[in-house]
């Protein structure tokens, strides 16, 4: 294990726990608020949580406050306050990339890339030296002599990945890097994270289930301060067991409880379906599926084996080729002509119309 | 972009009411007028005498010297107490600020009772620094120190301002990059905040520059030893008005040399945003009393 991880930060509502292989990508997913920033800014030692323990590589980060009695760390909690450790940010090893590139203004791009070895005692010429092999590597070398003002957006990302890179950290950190940049820069500096994050561990937070896909060997949920789900990235998105994750993944997620052959949700909804796997009666399960499995009929079409479920339109729109209806936390595809022919506005009543053997039951 | 003032390519929609012109340009008057006044008042023929006089030169270059050290003093103090006003966390930080932003709007006269009550043979380390064998009060020193009492205000606003417009983002980040924090303190705080540094240099060289009341109230008049070019100016016109107003000129154009170096907009300030805070913050400029 190259990292484990396990946190409380009180007034932010936030209690995660989590661990790392050597050289393993995870992606940190989640809504707004949900904690994923606070995350990394625990791990770099930028914020102090009130209890919890971390280790990178055999080194501890951090060991707070009352650790649950679990069994393991009884002993350490009976060792009481003052057993406290804590690592100062600067002895971590863990550099952090954040969404904007934060290049240091007054140093030129090889300066700034050349500042991590540069603190940590490196003699200039070789922190230089190192600085221009990680430039390379980041396709930036001939933007050594610029300074910050001077390079695009994705230029200084760049710069800014080297700079973390040149830094030698033991656990590389990953605040949205793609976010602020633009179409055209995005793909270039995911190709290269690609390369650079696959022999090293990383923490990535995106917003993008194709950085997931890409980057991630394994994808982490976080909801409400809360772990929601963690798993493979393709199982993840494949069957989903929080509403954030059918979400990413595009698929219609119905939470509830399994009764007869389907799961009734918390509104009262019965969804039919199939399950591949046995689910005993009254479990917490979920019927999913995809939109496009979704029929739109302006009257009840009911008949067996299909789920009709009467929806108020919230939302209407383009969706690839095809135009997504959206009501009451379903979504519907249909095409255009399909749409002209109903006649569809946001407010109407319509129903949607799904098959029983098109729905994936699983218990959640 | 100062190349385009004369010649906008299109009359932007500003949305200033006409009357409001009106009043800036009142404004402006009741600060160049004055200005306009004294240079008229100017005997241009008898000028070059006049501020060349043994006492006037040697006025100048007291107050040149202990301007330059107390501002030297304003930024070794000044820079801890700005980052810490800034950065820090503990209680009773708002009362700390505004207990040292007091000189700003204290009259420097009161200052000058209070130093003396400090530093004064009676005063509260009287005693320590007589012990030392050092007589502060009525001395070049207590100049400085007047000095210093009055200006270290500035430097501590306009750097503080500086520092919270900048953010400590790049601090983190340099952080986390493996620099100590003394490391990052000179290598990214510092840097980051030089222009509001300067300026916040700048403007205390000329606060310390124009010192009067406290310097006359802690250190008194003697020439050669505590008179500063205010002193002697406030002397002459007594005497000869003449020298007064010459003296005066030459005060006025120290004043706006600082002045166009502490607002002068650094080369790439532009392109760089708005976050070097280069600027000092109105509370700094507001007080412009020389007194």
């Amino acid at each position: 294990m190259t990292f484990s991880f396990q946190a409380a930060v009180g007034e932010r509502g936030f209690d995660v726990s989590l661990s790392l292989g050597p050289a393993e990508t995870v992606a940190v997913m989640g809504p707004n608020g949900a904690g994923k920033s606070t995350l990394l800014s625990v791990i770099a030692g930028l914020i102090r949580p009130d209890s919890g323990r971390a280790e990178l590589n055999g080194r501890p980060l951090f060991q707070l406050g009352d650790i649950p009695a679990d069994g393991v760390h009884v002993a350490a909690a009976r060792a009481g306050a003052g057993d406290d450790r804590w690592t100062a940010p600067h002895h971590r090893g863990t550099a952090l990339l954040a969404q904007e590139p934060l290049l240091f203004p007054h140093l030129t791009a090889v300066d700034n890339v050349a500042f991590g070895p540069r603190s940590t005692g490196t003699p200039k010429g070789r922190a230089k030296a190192e600085a221009r092999h990680w430039l390379a590597e980041v396709e930036a070398a001939h933007l050594a002599a610029r300074r910050p003002p001077e390079l695009s957006g994705g230029q200084a990302q760049r710069v800014a990945v080297a700079r973390a890179l040149a830094a030698d950290p033991g656990l590389l950190l990953l605040d949205e890097p793609m976010a602020a940049l633009d179409i055209h820069s995005a793909p270039l500096l995911r190709r290269l994270l690609k390369r650079v994050l696959a022999d090293r561990p990383a923490i990535i937070v995106t917003h993008d289930v194709l950085d997931a896909l890409m980057l991630a060997d394994r994808v982490v949920i976080l909801e409400n301060g809360r772990v929601a789900e963690e798993g493979p990235t393709r199982q993840v998105l494949e069957r989903p067991h929080s509403a954030f994750a059918a979400g990413l993944a595009g698929l219609n997620f119905i939470p509830g409880t399994l009764v007869g052959d389907g799961v009734l949700s918390r509104q009262g909804l019965h969804v039919a379906g199939h399950a591949e796997d046995p689910i005993p009666a009254d479990r917490a399960a979920a019927a999913v599926f995809p939109p496009s499995a979704v029929s739109v009929f302006l009257t009840d079409a009911h008949g067996s084996p299909r789920n009709s479920f009467q929806v108020t339109i919230t939302d209407l729109e383009p969706h690839g080729d095809q135009i997504r209806v959206r009501g009451d936390g379903m979504a519907a595809d249909i095409t255009p002509s399909a749409l002209a022919d109903l006649g569809l506005v946001p407010g109407m009543t319509v129903h949607f119309v799904v098959k029983a053997a098109a729905v994936s039951l699983y218990e959640t | 972009m100062t190349g385009s003032k004369r010649q906008p390519r299109h009359h932007a929609y500003t949305g200033v009411p006409r009357w409001i012109y009106t009043l800036a340009v009142l404004a402006a008057l009741v600060v160049v007028l004055p200005l306009v006044a004294i240079v008229g008042r100017v005997d241009w023929a008898n000028f070059l005498p006049l501020v060349t006089s043994e006492s006037a030169v040697s006025a100048l270059g007291l107050s040149l010297r202990t301007s330059a050290a107390s501002t030297v003093l304003c930024v070794v103090l000044g820079v801890p107490l700005a980052v810490v006003l800034a950065r820090g966390r503990f209680p009773f930080l708002g009362l700390l600020r505004s207990l040292v932003l007091l000189p700003l709007v204290l009259p420097p006269v009161v200052g000058g009772i209070a130093l003396l009550y400090t530093f004064g043979r009676q005063g509260l380390l009287g005693g320590t620094t007589e012990a030392l064998g050092l007589q502060v009060a009525f001395s070049t020193t207590a100049v400085v120190l007047a000095q210093t009492f009055v200006a270290l205000p500035f430097l501590v606003v306009s750097l503080e301002g500086a520092l919270r417009t900048g953010g400590h983002r790049y601090e983190a980040v340099a952080a986390t990059l493996g620099a100590s924090p003394g490391t990052v303190f000179r290598r990214v705080t510092l840097p980051l905040v030089l222009p509001g540094l300067a300026s916040g240099a700048v403007l205390s060289f000329a606060r310390s520059l124009g010192e009067f009341g406290a310097t006359l109230t802690f250190a008194g008049s003697l020439q050669g030893v505590t008179r500063t070019l205010p002193l002697e100016i406030y002397l002459q016109r007594e005497t000869d008005p003449d020298a007064a107003v010459a003296l005066s000129l030459v005060l006025v154009a120290v004043a706006v040399a600082v002045v166009a170096l502490a607002y002068r907009r650094p080369a790439g300030a532009a392109r760089r945003g708005a976050s070097s805070g280069e600027r000092p913050t109105a509370a700094a400029a507001a007080d412009g009393q020389v007194t």
